[in-house]
């Protein structure tokens, strides 16, 4: 579904991605883990074309979206849920949730939404910015849900949250995994990706370099300590 | 006679009608400054020549085609949308992302380039436009006299403004023009065409001084500095109500026109300062301005 091939990326004078390559299957989660600095935001934000200056290969459904401008990347089926979460000051809970425009039939309806976070049913009204964290980030994976995007990319849903809510988001994700989304998840929590996902790729100084299905997670935790310096 | 304050209640009526109608452009041309400044980082000086732009429009429709006020109100902002969209796509769109001065020194090269350009076709001294035979001649309220024509002025660029701060807040066309303003690259990568939607709005904001300029046409003489003369002023309402705040420069714009029609009646000498002397008090007290919020 997805393919990265040699992708570069830059901001500014630094260049940040040295030839990323990596593969998305259908109905898969799949998790890039590394260290602070490795580029798995600007990996997800280059495949967004949120990066102004990418070089190599993002074929996404077979097309080449490399050159193409984020809103054209969003309707061909991608969307992000950005590491700020990305709420709305100035709009409010309901407004925030219907502002992504849908791309495609097959986007979650509000009141399947509201079942998954009833939070967000009982806050409508609120100012985006007044939910908790934790309400935060359901917003803001709910609102990428409406869309019929297939293909979602999480930029750590679960930082800084409460466990119980951080259980919530797993539970999410299993979720929309077995309704047929494709979702592409970067993580700092390591345990936490481990009960989501099915393959992860390790990135390091702005390269993959290594990927461990979680089938093989177990023989693998050795090298993954020192990967991940934990 | 009535007196207030030691001064006749007529004279204070008047002053205060004069000074709503005044409020009236400064709320809608600030408005649309608002609206700008928010989404493209624009701070817009060739406001002032749209406005007088719509006024010339309005003038030319009739002079050349016959075409009367009533149809002027709504041809004058589309000519002048279109306008507003070309100049956006051809040269302001260049300047994106750079510091907002540059914006403000080329929308600024503009007004001098457009008001040069009408100078040099119609003189300084401008053309007449007659006020509409349907709002001519004046109603007597009991207590002053009020011309027709003022009173639609107030509440044409009333309802305006109220209709755009509607649209912005309680449309989803708002939601993504509020969205939009917070935070650009991420309302485009949800799949909206910002690019487009900058233009749109750059265009909406200058077919609203245009309106401005078609309500001004039968007030004064249609002259090339009819809007020099008032950008100034509402560049400096804009700083008062805040950068960017839309309901803030409908409130201000409305409110110091008030402000200054009083001092007129009271210390006329002190009526062409006064609003400068507001901004500096607020400049002072709330930098960001009073409905603005702190950066």
């Amino acid at each position: 579904m997805l393919q990265v091939r040699g992708l570069n990326a830059w901001y500014g004078e630094s260049h940040i991605l040295h030839g990323v390559d990596f593969d998305v299957a259908q109905g898969e989660v799949v998790t890039l883990l590394g260290r602070n600095g490795a580029g798995k935001t600007t990996t997800l934000k280059s495949i967004m074309g949120l990066v102004p200056r990418r070089e190599g290969s993002v074929l996404y459904g077979g097309r080449e979206t490399i050159r193409q401008r984020s809103d054209l990347i969003a309707r061909a089926g991608i969307a992000l849920c950005p590491e700020e979460r990305g709420i709305f000051a100035s709009l409010s809970v309901a407004e925030n949730l219907v502002l992504p425009p849908v791309i495609a039939p097959g986007g979650l309806d509000i009141p399947t939404l509201h079942t998954l976070f009833p939070n967000l049913k009982e806050r409508a009204r609120s100012q985006g910015t007044r939910l908790s964290g934790g309400e935060q980030q359901m917003l803001a994976i709910a609102r990428i849900l409406r869309t019929g995007a297939r293909l979602l990319m999480l930029d750590e849903p679960t930082e800084g949250l409460a466990p119980v809510i951080v259980q919530q988001i797993g539970r999410t994700i299993r979720e929309i995994k077995a309704r047929g989304f494709t979702v592409l998840l970067v993580e700092q929590n390591f345990r936490f990706a481990a009960t989501v996902a099915d393959r992860f790729y390790v990135m390091e100084h702005g390269r993959v370099i290594d990927m461990i299905p979680n089938a093989d997670l177990a023989a693998n935790m050795g090298k993954l300590h020192e990967y991940l310096g934990v | 006679m009535v007196m207030i304050f030691g001064k006749p209640l007529i004279l204070l009526y008047g002053q205060l009608t004069l000074g709503l109608i005044n409020g009236a452009f400064y709320a809608l041309l600030s408005l649309g400054l608002a609206v700008i400044f928010g989404l493209l980082n624009v701070v817009n000086f060739a406001h002032g020549a749209l406005f007088m732009l719509g006024a010339f429009v309005t003038w030319g429709l009739l002079t050349y085609l016959g075409i009367g006020y009533w149809p002027s109100l709504v041809l004058a902002p589309l000519v002048i949308g279109v306008l507003g969209a070309v100049m956006q796509r051809t040269l302001i769109r260049r300047l994106a992302g750079l510091d907002p001065l540059y914006g403000l020194l080329l929308t600024f090269g503009c007004a001098l380039v457009i008001e040069g350009l009408m100078r040099n076709q119609f003189g300084s001294s401008g053309v007449p436009y007659a006020i509409p035979e349907a709002l001519s001649g004046a109603v007597n309220l009991g207590f002053m006299v009020l011309p027709r024509y003022r009173a639609w002025v107030v509440i044409a660029a009333a309802v305006m403004c109220l209709a755009v701060w509607l649209v912005i807040e309680r449309t989803r066309l708002g939601a993504l023009l509020r969205a939009a303003t917070e935070n650009a690259p991420l309302v485009q990568a949800f799949g909206v065409n910002v690019p487009r939607m900058v233009t749109l709005t750059y265009a909406a904001g200058a077919a609203l001084a245009a309106f401005g300029g078609v309500l001004a046409a039968p007030m004064n003489s249609v002259n090339p500095n009819m809007g020099t003369n008032l950008i100034i002023v509402v560049f400096a309402v804009v700083v008062i109500g805040g950068m960017g705040s839309i309901l803030g420069s409908i409130i201000t714009g409305f409110g110091l026109g008030i402000i200054e029609g009083l001092t007129k009646v009271y210390y006329p000498e002190g009526s062409a300062t006064v609003i400068f002397v507001v901004m500096v008090i607020v400049l002072l007290l709330r930098p960001a301005g009073l409905f603005g919020k702190a950066a």
